[in-house]
């Protein structure tokens, strides 16, 4: 099968698509288009249905109404392997790789082989080359995929679709998991593929993104359509408006920082990573209550192992950490919790929440042996209840019900609801990792006061994030972090993109 | 109860009947694998020259046409919703317990003993009997479950293993140390132990048949199980752990003791089971008592979707189909192999039509 020969698409539109889940009409009437040779953003708040419509175009869901038509010609897709056929390829934010498998057996998975029933898989990875070089994907046909990094996972999932003939090809939050470099180095990627005439389908929650990168805009806003905008007409300010109904600015007037005693002390702290190597070297930060301390860095360089450690989840194999004066280098997650940490991760569906309970039931998951919510291991769904309509009453989260399965929330409102669990604990360290990923431009706004609040409050926080923007906007001090050391810890007022970016690629701060 | 809280129970009432209606939605898809296991079945009958309308009417008859047959059936499917109370436990907390047999056969042997050698007087010798089969079906799951804990060992070999020790003890004493005297005068030496005292014996429920206390006792063991998982912290823990567990890790619960808990109360019911075996049917611990029930408790579970409210009409369809696959072979000659293979294609169909259809809702559900 050569499925690079059949026409590619020209047009495809989506006309008048209704889809209705229980409770929550995700798809309200929503025409949407797209032509060969443009990159198309889709914009809106968490839950407006971005996911649901592109689901929808590659087979997953099947719409209530509407219809797909395809260079004239209505289509139904039962499955994506229907569209798959018609040259849709979707890039999914959680990958669907077989991680012991190489990048070629991956690209090849479900193929039929060009000769016989034999797996040609020198040919597969001969292909792959070529489609690398052209849209400049760095990646090896011959490595084992779970050895890549996140970024280089993503690239094999875009071959993959590429491999595959797609024409067409939907993006969802494909930055979200990436570096500001590997976003960089996608978007060289896709302007080639939309140079080459593929339809691209691009959504994400940074602005300047998709200012960047597309053509055309369209908003959608609680499932309906707000408009299709050329982007080269539209602001920053003009599609956050479009989006939230006001303007959103993220930037915020902090008085300045009071740091009382020291609540987190690491002291020399050093972790083995998965891979067998010490990913956190001889680092040592100190969190005081009343300050935001950011820490910035490459993804990658052992924050995600660091932050492994201060939750109980890795064991430091030297140093020390102290939590409120007490020694928690080797404490449980159940012993942290009550020293009064609470934690914000950064694997929201892995470690954040448990998909098959309700939102009730996520909401109690680190309280629910506490007064109210149960009386000698009895639970009380009454407090229990009352409890969860006040965080989704304060935090928006958007949901039918609170008995609705989590994974029927879209991304965005998961991790509202994992903040809202978490900082209602009233704690006095929190640990934040990525604290807005995957969030909309609102509800990070909100998120960020809420985490500003907690530091008029006198709680210690340690800011986790690859965004640089976000560091800059909340920390106090920002320390960053290469190849698991420390590389200095500077005052985020005084500090400037270039002497963070310089530390960020591996300088120590001088002076 | 205040307006606010009455308009909470309402509204979760509400919809917990919406998510119980898809459950029975689902339901539909075992009882529909088994009909296509009993139309395989009817092919084969036809074949071996039997007729297949006589087979299966005279299979429903004897399950449940007669006042007899379907205490019969009721009796049967007591130990399997005992069984399969305690692989749902395990199930939900995410570790596979096939030790079923084994607690069976110690939950037995502990019970036996009890009301053979404790000088108790009356219902508290029935009680310590029954007792002793929960600790002694708890033993035999905690060794699994401290494995697991402690070494990681992967809990479907350790408790298959803990099956063939089980049937070894068992053999060791029903013909040693607990043989009945009276076999030993006789010279038999059937492998069995005595008659255990009347007082230990569970009440007979209708007169001249087998049906017996302890079928009530898997009924409200049934409503208990449900109170446990889905109203106290142990049973949330107990499922959080079995969804996610580095979620549940992260949010301070102990992984490890609860999946070691989940074997050990899957054990509790199992060696339940068994002393509801020995207390309300045969009155003495014998050889081949389990009848296979850790097995094909396992596949009751399944069958009732791994919900222990689902698993009472799950047993007792499961607990016809053996009850009735027995008057079938007598009615109809077939060999006897005939009725073990159409039970392994009902477990075929159930079990695989309940993968098929958990994969198809994970793909649905893929999120993002
Ligand atoms: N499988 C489902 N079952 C029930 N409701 C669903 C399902 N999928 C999505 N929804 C609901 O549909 C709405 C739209 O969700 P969708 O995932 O499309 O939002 P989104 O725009 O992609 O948001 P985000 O930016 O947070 O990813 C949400 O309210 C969500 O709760
Ligand atoms: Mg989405």
């Amino acid at each position: 099968m050569n499925t690079s020969a059949r026409t590619p698409l020209r047009e495809l539109k989506m006309v008048d698509i209704v889809k209705r889940f229980p409770g929550v009409l995700a798809n309200d009437g929503v025409n949407f288009d797209v032509r060969a040779g443009e990159v198309h953003a889709l914009l809106g708040e968490n839950g407006a249905g971005k996911s649901t419509l592109m689901r929808q175009l590659y087979g997953l869901y099947k719409p209530d109404s509407g219809q797909i038509i395809i260079d004239g010609q209505p289509r139904v897709f039962q499955s994506p392997a229907d569209a798959i056929h018609a040259g849709v390829g979707m890039i999914h934010q959680h990958f669907m790789l077989v991680s012991s498998l190489t990048v070629a057996e991956n690209v090849a998975l479900g193929l039929a082989s060009t000769r016989g029933p034999r797996l040609d898989l020198d040919r597969v990875a001969e292909r792959i080359r070529g489609l690398a070089e052209r849209y400049g994907l760095k990646v090896d046909p011959s490595a084992v995929v779970w050895q890549l990094s996140v970024g280089e996972q993503q690239r094999v999932e875009i071959l993959k679709a590429l491999y595959r003939g797609a024409s067409l090809l939907v993006l969802d939050e494909p930055t979200a998991v990436l570096t500001p470099q590997e976003a960089q180095e996608l978007f060289v990627t896709l302007r080639q593929m939309a140079d080459d005439g593929h339809a691209l389908i691009f959504i994400s929650h940074k602005l300047h993104e998709v200012l960047a990168l597309s053509h055309r805009v369209t908003v959608l806003r609680d499932g309906r359509l707000v408009g299709t905008y050329p982007t080269a007409e539209m602001t920053r300010a003009d599609l956050a408006r479009l989006m939230v109904g006001r303007e959103v600015l993220l930037q915020y007037d902090r008085p300045p920082a009071q740091p009382g005693e020291t609540r987190l002390q690491i002291d020399g702290l050093w972790a083995i990573g998965d891979r067998g190597v010490d990913a956190v070297r001889d680092f040592s930060l100190t969190v005081r209550a009343g300050e935001v301390v950011g820490l910035a860095g490459v993804s990658g360089n052992g924050q995600r192992e660091l932050a492994e450690v201060l939750t109980g989840l890795r064991q430091p194999s030297r140093g020390k950490v102290t939590l409120n004066g007490r020694d928690v280098t080797h404490a449980s997650p159940a012993e942290r919790i009550a020293a009064g940490q609470c934690a914000i991760p950064e694997e929201r569906m892995r470690t954040g929440v448990i998909k098959d309970f309700s939102v009730l039931e996520n909401a109690i998951l680190c309280d629910h042996s506490h007064r109210p919510f149960s009386r000698n291991t009895v639970l009380n769904f009454g407090e229990i209840a009352a409890h969860t309509r006040r965080l989704i009453a304060d935090y928006a989260v958007k949901t039918p019900t609170a008995e609705t399965p989590i994974k029927n929330l879209s991304g965005g409102n998961i991790q509202k609801l994992i903040l809202a669990r978490e900082l209602c604990r009233k704690p006095t360290v929190i640990i934040a990792a990525q604290p807005t990923r995957g969030v909309d431009i609102g509800a990070s706004e909100y998120i960020h006061h809420r985490l500003l609040e907690q530091r008029a409050a006198g709680t210690a926080t340690l800011l986790i994030s690859e965004d640089l923007d976000e560091i800059r906007a909340l920390s106090d001090r920002i320390a960053v972090i290469f190849e698991g050391r420390l590389m200095g810890v500077v005052d985020a007022a005084t500090a400037t993109a270039e002497s963070l970016g310089l530390m960020m690629a591996g300088t120590r701060q001088t002076e | 109860m205040s307006e606010a809280t009455s308009v909470v129970t309402r509204a979760a009432a509400r919809s917990a009947w919406a998510r119980r209606l898809q459950g029975w939605q689902g339901a539909l898809v075992p009882v529909a694998a088994v009909v296509v296991a009993l139309m395989i079945g009817a092919v084969v009958l036809v074949g071996l020259g039997a007729d297949p309308v006589k087979a299966y009417s005279s299979m429903l008859e004897g399950a449940f046409g007669s006042v007899s047959g379907f205490t019969q059936t009721l009796v049967t499917a007591t130990p399997l919703l005992l069984v399969g109370l305690g692989v749902t436990i395990a199930f939900r907390g995410g570790v596979i317990n096939i030790g079923g047999e084994g607690q069976l056969i110690v939950g037995a042997l502990a019970a036996s003993a009890a009301a053979l050698y404790l000088p108790l007087p009356g219902v508290l010798l029935l009680l310590a009997a029954l007792i002793a089969g929960v600790l002694g079906g708890a033993l035999w799951g905690a060794v699994p479950g401290a494995l697991k804990a402690q070494l990681g060992v992967n809990e479907i070999l350790s408790t298959i293993m803990m099956n063939q020790i089980a049937i070894q003890l068992a053999n060791y004493l029903l013909r040693g140390p607990m043989i009945d005297p009276k076999e030993v005068e006789a010279g038999t030496r059937i492998a069995q132990s005595a008659l255990l005292p009347a007082d230990s014996w569970l009440v007979r429920l209708v007169p001249r048949t087998l049906l017996h206390g302890g079928s009530i006792l898997a009924l409200v063991m049934a409503v208990a199980v449900f109170f446990l998982l889905w109203r106290t912290t142990v049973g949330y823990r107990i499922r959080a752990v079995g969804l996610n567990p580095d979620a549940a890790r992260y949010a301070g619960i102990p992984v490890k003791r609860y999946q070691m808990l989940a074997l050990i109360l899957g054990g509790a019911f199992a060696g339940l089971a068994g002393a509801v075996e020995v207390l309300g049917v045969q009155h003495r611990m014998l050889e081949g008592l389990s009848g296979g029930y850790g097995f094909s408790g396992i596949v009751a579970a399944l069958f009732g979707k791994l919900h222990p409210l689902g698993l009472i009409p799950a047993s007792v369809l499961f607990g016809g189909l053996l009850v009735g696959g027995d008057k079938m072979q007598r009615s109809v000659q077939v060999p006897d192999a005939l009725i073990v293979a159409l039970l392994g294609l009902v477990v075929l169909f159930v079990v695989g039509s309940d993968y098929i259809m958990r994969k198809r809702a994970a793909k649905a559900q893929s999120h993002e």
